[in-house]
């Protein structure tokens, strides 16, 4: 296709995307690079309801002449990055010469929100992944193989998970999780333990977390694959039977190979999704257990009454980076791809 | 894959069903529980003394006197003003759904129809850009927009809606248009077409059971979301997620849980049934395309 | 201390006053947090507009678009209801403007102690009064020969010996969910043993010693006497399991009774309900409790019109004696002519022990953020209190030098 109709096609996609999405991560990288300026503080007398007293205030004429001068801020380079909250360089060096143990190290190291933060996700993401490609392609054959008359409603069934908000499907799990709810206090008669809690266990919280990860990604893979499944050709299936072929050997030797490049596209998506949990955090309650990237952005931006979006203008950009380093394999097979192709 | 060579074991027909009842009912459950849930009163289905409250529906009877109530529904969608929710629901829906599909398919044709490499790498910057947590794109919207006097009105959140999903759906879209076998084009253009026309009436007829599929899920993006339309939304023009969270209540003070409840269910059920008005158009427009390609 | 009191009778026996309503011009838009005593509060102000165009934004997301949204020049609304923690970023940016002038000619129904003075400027106008305090089961406590409790060591002792008579296994209540919730009782606490965040006029934190310890240390020992999932508890989750008979004794805010103690749920336990008093620390005189107030603010990228056409709309609100004789039960106005109720005692009390209010330091924020995240291992048992708030410090320290507090 020409460059020019290229073009006049692509242009008000493009357009969008730049605007909406490009222009505010360049803002977002811009912005992790400053900090505020200092504050000068002076101290007042405060009066409400309850009594007067003297503390610090901000001095609003320097403050605002500072800002005027340099809108930004103070130029801080790497040093949000290598913060405390972010990637704590010196706090890692410190931790090293004090810890005895590798292990010892490992569990300093835990204790640093960024850290923490980055297990849980890199866990999460690492465990929901395969098993969302797992039991979408298991639950594609499974309906795949049923008459077709009955397919519309169990697929319509399959899909629910998915098509509800994220944030209120977990809600509702966690309703049902707690101690007093149904899932909860049959859980309790299934472990034999009456003071069984999910909610007060990190550990279960992360199960439960990383449960509702698979139970509400598994319906996307699902189409996806089904819809793969559809387009996989007759002659070699039919012919593989009359030679004997089992079922497994039919499934790894036709099948898979055919739909690969889906697989490609729903590992794509489904790391990416991953990587960016955060609603079921929310959803659970579950920041004093379970914190990941995205929440630690969300905190950063809505937990204070002071805003600190350097910090997570910061996190943002390692988590667009931390990304792109998961998808780089997939990615460089795509791109092997493309060079064949063309 | 329903032949006559392809006889299922009945063990392996046990299996089978049995796996899929097991699923169902796991993907089902939650959902018919909150929908049974939200006839009775919050004591009931929240009840910390017993969960088959919920079930044989104990303070309901005290409360109301029958064993189904609707008072969260009449609550939520009057006195909450649910139904004003509904409406910008639709209205965002319909507005992202369509514009969103209009641009894909322009932008997505042409990827698929270039060989230059610059096709594959916006491919990737689209890609990257999808990885920004939303989140933090929003907060960094709310500077300019209030600038700008554009915050809190619907057409604003309908651009950044079309805008985030983009990625997405050109990716979806492109990966259908592959599939359309390069021939068509050219007997067209050899026929004196323009790329536009080609698009329009040779391509375009082909693509649509990947244009219902990427509509669909445009549709849940729309729909379902929360942080867009949360931070750009003044309280007029609050879609239904928003509203339910706003249900919730806040640290110092008391919400109106069943509300909530009833909402939640008041939001999924459209959404069931476009679904299952559209899943008999996607699963066979899939099928007739796979035949063809 | 003893002005307080008097400013508070004030409050109740000083003779009414109608604010004017000839408003003739004017845009009024409001931001506002979203709860029943609030939207009473903007419906009164409506019913004042005059001519004026009216509109107003209830939103849980309040505090993120506050300040981009009042950044703008102009501003997206007029004016913004806060309270002593979110009026701060206000503060900080400079986005309010002061209202002498504004209170001396059309504030005349309003109370010198209702306004919020910093520097001398007349930054915010409060009429709502809150504030953490106990919650008792009267029964509960008469059946096991139990007296109110005055100090949180009481409580302890309570909940241990209600708990060993075997009916309630956790007796005691409280919002510890991780974050704000649990950072808000960290300070209400820590207060309550004297402490102080800051060292004085700086914003150095000073929270890692004796005292800080000792606040960890009981929040613990209540912790334990609660349900297991209190990391996950808020305000709401607490009042059910309040509201189902599970719980003795708790600590809760004063607004949240109006709902508590409603026509719903089992009426033995609303009948047996109190509210008393806020409990005290460490044998200290002030009550392990913060006060806060509600009120609003007025935005400085608005026409002075709009100002004053906000002003004089919510000042009508703000002196409104049948508002708070209507809406008794949504909130302790500071209204002159409001009657407390059984429901304000928490608050009358705390006022009267000398209660501190919530610090209003433009780094407080940053504090109770730090809190909220990092005192969450110490209770679950995994670090020792001194870490933790070394951890807390630590936190605090990086977020300010990010914000130029340090």
């Amino acid at each position: 296709m020409p460059n020019k109709t290229f073009f006049w096609f692509f242009l008000p996609t493009g357009l969008a995307m730049m605007l909406f999405i490009g222009l505010p991560i360049i803002s977002a990288g811009t912005q992790s690079f400053y900090a505020q300026h200092d504050q000068v503080l002076k101290e007042v007398e405060k009066c409400d309801p309850f009594g007067c007293k003297i503390s610090v205030q901000i001095d609003q004429e320097a403050s605002s002449k500072i800002r005027e001068e340099k809108p930004l801020g103070k130029f801080n380079g790497f040093g949000t990055y290598i913060d405390r909250n972010h990637l704590a360089f010196d706090e890692l060096s410190e931790l090293w010469g004090e810890s005895n143990s590798t292990g010892e190290f490992v569990g300093k190291v835990t204790n640093l929100p960024f850290y923490k933060a980055l297990i849980f996700t890199l866990t999460y993401c690492i465990i929901v992944t395969p098993c969302v490609l797992l039991l979408g392609f298991i639950i594609a054959l499974s309906l795949n193989a049923v008459a077709r008359k009955i397919r519309g409603p169990l697929i319509f069934g399959t899909i629910l998970p998915m098509i509800v908000t994220p944030l209120i499907g977990s809600l509702v799990l966690f309703w049902m999780v707690d101690a007093k709810g149904i899932i909860g206090a049959n859980l309790q008669i299934l472990m034999n333990d009456p003071y069984l809690s999910v909610k007060s266990s990190k550990y279960l919280t992360w199960i439960t977390i990383i449960i509702y990860g698979i139970w509400h990604h598994s319906p996307f893979a699902f189409v996806v694959f089904y819809a793969a499944l559809q387009t996989v050709p007759q002659e070699p299936l039919e012919a593989s039977i009359i030679d004997g072929a089992s079922r497994f050997q039919r499934v790894k030797h036709i099948i898979l190979p055919h739909i690969y490049p889906v697989v490609t596209f729903v590992a794509l998506i489904s790391l990416m999704d991953n990587f960016r949990v955060f609603e079921p955090i929310i959803g659970f309650s579950a920041q004093g257990s379970a914190q990941s990237l995205s929440w630690l952005i969300y905190d950063n931006l809505v937990n204070e009454e002071v805003i600190l979006f350097g910090s997570a203008a910061a996190t943002s950009i390692m988590t667009i980076i931390g990304i792109a380093i998961i998808l780089a394999p997939v990615l460089i097979r795509t791109w092997r791809e493309f060079r064949t192709v063309r | 894959m329903e032949n006559g060579l392809d006889k299922q074991s009945n063990i392996l027909k046990i299996f089978n069903t049995t796996f899929i009842v097991f699923w169902l009912l796991i993907a089902c459950f939650p959902f018919i529980w909150t929908f049974w849930g939200s006839f009775k009163v919050r004591a009931d289905f929240f009840s910390r003394a017993d969960w088959w409250y919920a079930i044989t529906a104990f303070n309901t009877l005290i409360e109301t006197g029958k064993s189904f109530t609707i008072q969260a529904y009449s609550g939520a969608w009057f006195e909450g003003e649910f139904w004003k929710a509904s409406r910008n629901t639709v209205i965002v829906t319909v507005s992202v759904v369509s514009i969103s599909l209009f641009l894909g398919t322009l932008g997505a044709y042409a990827l698929s129809r270039s060989t230059k490499n610059y096709a594959f790498w916006i491919l990737i910057v689209a890609l990257i850009f999808r990885a920004m947590p939303h989140i933090t794109l929003v907060s960094g919207y709310l500077f300019p927009f209030f600038q700008l006097q554009i915050w809190g009105i619907l057409p604003t959140t309908i651009v950044v809606l079309i805008a985030i999903n983009q990625p997405f759906t050109l990716w979806l879209l492109y990966s259908f248009f592959k599939t359309v076998p390069k021939e068509l084009d050219e007997s067209a253009l050899i026929d004196g077409c323009s790329y536009f026309q080609t698009f329009r009436h040779i391509i375009m007829p082909v693509m649509w059971p990947g244009v219902i599929t990427a509509g669909l899920f445009s549709l849940m993006l729309a729909y379902n979301d929360f942080t867009v339309t949360a931070l750009l939304l003044n309280q007029e023009n609050h879609t239904m997620v928003p509203k339910i969270q706003s249900y919730l209540g806040t640290n110092q003070h008391e919400g109106n849980l069943m509300w909530a409840v009833s909402s939640v269910v008041s939001a999924t059920a459209p959404l069931f049934l476009l679904i299952m008005f559209f899943q008999k158009q996607v699963i066979s427009g899939l099928t007739a395309g796979a035949v063809k390609g | 201390m003893k002005k307080i009191l008097i400013a508070f009778s004030f409050l109740l026996f000083s003779t009414y006053a109608n604010a004017d309503c000839n408003i003739k011009s004017g845009s009024i838009n409001i931001l506002a947090n979203d709860f029943p005593a609030l939207r009473t509060f903007v419906e009164t102000a409506k019913e004042c507009k005059g001519k004026a165009e009216f509109k107003v934004t209830h939103s849980a997301e309040h505090n993120k678009i506050a300040v981009p949204a009042l950044t703008a020049n102009p501003s997206e609304f007029s004016a913004r209801i806060a309270a002593n923690s979110s009026i701060v970023p206000l503060m900080n940016g400079g986005l309010i403007r002061p209202m002498n002038d504004l209170v001396k000619k059309y504030g005349k129904g309003i109370q010198e102690s209702q306004l919020i003075t910093i520097d001398g400027k007349v930054m915010a106008v409060a009429f709502m009064a809150n504030a953490q305090h106990l919650y008792i089961r009267t029964d509960v406590l008469k059946q096991h020969g139990i007296s109110t409790p005055k100090t949180y060591e009481e409580v302890v002792a309570a909940s241990e010996k209600i708990r060993a008579a075997g009916k309630m296994k956790y007796p005691y209540a409280a919002a510890y969910k991780a974050g704000w919730n649990l950072a808000e009782e960290f300070v209400n606490m820590y207060i309550g043993h004297g402490g102080e965040f800051f060292k004085s006029g700086t914003a150095t934190p000073s929270i890692n010693n004796a005292k800080g310890v000792a606040t960890l240390n009981m929040l613990k020992k209540l912790a334990d006497l609660s349900n297991p999932d209190y990391l996950t508890h808020d305000s709401e989750s607490i009042k059910v399991e309040w509201e189902a008979g599970n719980v003795a004794i708790m600590t809760l805010w004063a607004s949240r009774a109006g709902t508590l103690l409603d026509a719903e749920g089992d009426a033995k336990i609303t009948a047996a309900t109190k509210l008393v008093a806020p409990a005290t620390v460490g044998g200290g005189n002030i009550p392990a409790t913060t006060l806060w107030w509600d009120g609003f603010t007025l935005a400085k990228n608005r026409s002075d019109a709009d100002a004053e056409a906000s002003f004089r709309a919510m000042a009508y609100a703000a002196s409104s004696k049948e508002m708070a004789a209507k809406a008794a039960d949504q909130a302790v106005w500071l209204i002159e002519g409001f009657v407390p109720g059984p429901k304000s005692v928490g608050v009358i009390e705390a006022v009267k022990m000398g209660a501190k209010p919530y610090p209003m330091l433009p780094q407080m924020g940053l504090m109770h953020g730090a809190l909220g995240n990092e005192i969450v291992e110490f209770l679950q048992g995994n670090e020792t209190a001194e870490q933790a708030l070394k951890d807390v410090e630590a936190a605090y320290t990086s977020k300010a030098k990010e914000q130029g507090f340090l």
